[in-house]
């Protein structure tokens, strides 16, 4: 086309094809702008060829740039929320921020595993040490609360705590991919970033739970056991926990489950081991009742049972049951509530809520089956007892 | 605690960026229609080969302009539901309120200071019953599509 013979440079180029465009639009045929277009599909074509991945690794960065925006706003959010949380309820007399700041940044090292005999003591340890740093930590920072309060603040610092390292996380992958301009950093962070949005936005909507002491889904399994419990005298087992003995379809039912109304998980492992060698392992059955994580498609509240330790977290708690239970030859049952991660940490649902009568049924049925009248049985509430009294 | 409480940022807004292209690409879609409609204004004034000529290249214009007019407006809706959709969402949760002796329940919104098994005033109904938290929950309506497997 003679438009653009004579044209030295792109912009001279540009402004000669837009100046001339409108006076020789009646002088192009349409034949001419069908090839015109041809043309042009096949520049796109080739262009496509060469920098197709690239184009994609963009959208991907896009994307997960996109969610990088979203999460700095929630971990704000939620920085902001812990804040106005602890000047509330524990009417510090400085500015608690930079304590906060400096909580957010704390880490938790793992014991050395390359000789893994006794590791386990080791790593409840160093949980042991952490979790009376925190507490030592809350109480600074909010000198006029008391024990419970203390525990959910514990909670709500510990939510943000996980928004802060999530956001980091990503934006670490983020700013690594766009450095390396790989595809496959940036391929990797963008396929598991659904899930990790889920996670980041149950975590954001515990916060106000923690901050306000609502139960949560994970407290399904306490809340099991607070209503076997109830009315009867209860007396307190190490670490957190708390025990009472109960008379269960013709069995003795002790009642185990962690300390509430705080936010508090308390350690089912001490408590286990602790009732189960007080009874010189005569013990007819443990059942263990947890929420647990429900697969698409599987509806919230659903109870199921099985065999085996319900329990989450590091897995010390899980060890000292097994072990103690494989000692005496004991048998353990596990009945679950289900609830997806987002369940689990934001306030509880109704459907979980309703789903208590079903899971002491179940139990009921078990332990008539399993055990005989006058045995005694272990029956553990775990999870996280907050908004949960006994 | 406030109903459906919801906290969002009204600084944060599309990036000038994303705009720029939408922008760009919306200008290419009107010149694409325009010459469209050009070429179809020719056409009609035309005759034999050049009339049919005129008309698809019309036609083809025409659905580029469509298609870009589309899909940026798309991205621009995308973009607008990805800013509204930064809202930290506060449930609204109710507590249950019961006296075991006469069995009247009452659902209230959840107070601070609330836990399962708290005992609080008497019953209005029978003086010497404490009435009890026995419930505290939160109602959500499922958005989740429904699939047949």
């Amino acid at each position: 086309m003679s438009l653009i013979t004579g044209s030295d440079s792109g912009t001279r180029l540009l402004f000669s094809l837009l100046a001339v465009l409108p006076v020789h639009l009646d002088q192009v045929s349409s034949n001419q702008w069908l090839t015109y277009i041809s043309l042009l599909s096949y520049v796109f074509f080739i262009v496509l060829i060469f920098y197709g991945q690239r184009i994609q690794m963009y959208v991907m960065i896009r994307e997960v740039e996109n969610s990088l925006h979203k999460l700095k706003y929630i971990k704000e959010e939620g920085r902001k929320i812990t804040i106005e949380a602890i000047k509330e309820i524990g009417k510090p007399t400085a500015d608690p921020s930079t304590r906060v700041d400096r909580f957010l940044e704390y880490f938790t090292i793992a014991p050395q595993n390359m000789d893994p005999a006794g590791i386990v003591y080791k790593l409840d340890h160093i949980l042991d040490v952490r979790d009376d740093r925190m507490k030592d930590e809350v109480k600074l920072m909010a000198p006029a609360s008391d024990e419970v309060q203390v525990n959910n603040l514990e909670n709500t610092l510990e939510a943000a705590m996980a928004l802060n390292f999530i956001y980091k996380v990503i934006r670490h992958y983020y700013i690594q991919g766009k450095k390396t301009l790989s595809l496959y950093v940036i391929m990797q962070i963008q396929m598991i970033l659904p899930m990790v949005m889920k996670e980041a936005e149950a975590y954001a909507s515990a916060l106000k739970a923690f901050a306000y002491g609502q139960p949560i889904g994970d407290g399904a399994g306490p809340l099991v056991a607070a209503k076997l419990m109830h009315g009867y005298e209860t007396r307190k087992l190490q670490k957190d926990c708390v025990m009472a003995t109960v008379p269960f379809a013709g069995r003795t039912a002790l009642v185990i489950k962690a300390e509430g109304p705080g936010g508090n998980v308390g350690k089912p492992g001490d408590a286990v081991e602790t009732v189960i060698e007080e009874n010189e392992g005569k013990i007819g059955m443990v059942v263990m009742i947890d929420a647990g994580l429900k697969l698409e498609g599987e509806t919230v509240g659903e109870v199921a049972e099985g065999i085996g330790a319900a329990i989450g977290g590091p897995g010390v708690d899980q060890y000292k049951i097994e072990d103690k239970l494989t000692k005496y030859k004991i048998p353990i049952m596990a009945v679950i509530i289900k609830e997806d991660i987002g369940d689990a940490v934001s306030p509880m649902r109704k459907e979980i809520n309703d789903a208590v009568d079903p899971v002491i049924e179940r139990v009921r049925n078990v332990v008539l089956e399993r055990t005989k009248e006058g045995d005694k049985i272990i029956i553990v509430g775990v999870g996280n007892s907050i908004g949960v009294g006994q | 605690m406030a109903q459906n409480e919801q906290t969002s940022t009204s600084t944060r807004k599309i990036s000038t960026y994303v705009s720029l292209i939408i922008g760009i690409v919306m200008a290419l879609a009107i010149t694409a229609f325009l010459l469209a409609a050009y070429l179809a204004y020719t056409g009609s004034t035309a005759t034999g080969s050049t009339r049919t000529g005129d008309y698809s290249a019309a036609g083809i214009l025409a659905i580029i302009g469509l298609i870009a007019l589309t899909m940026s407006s798309f991205t621009l809706f995308q973009s607008r539901r990805q800013v509204a959709e930064m809202k930290i969402e506060i449930p609204k949760v109710m507590t249950t309120v019961e006296c075991r002796k006469c069995g009247t329940k009452t659902v209230r919104e959840f107070q601070r200071g609330d836990f399962v098994y708290k005992e609080l005033d008497p019953c209005p109904k029978c003086p010497d019953q404490k009435q009890m938290l026995t419930a505290i929950y939160k109602e959500v309506k499922e958005k989740e599509k429904t699939y047949s497997v």
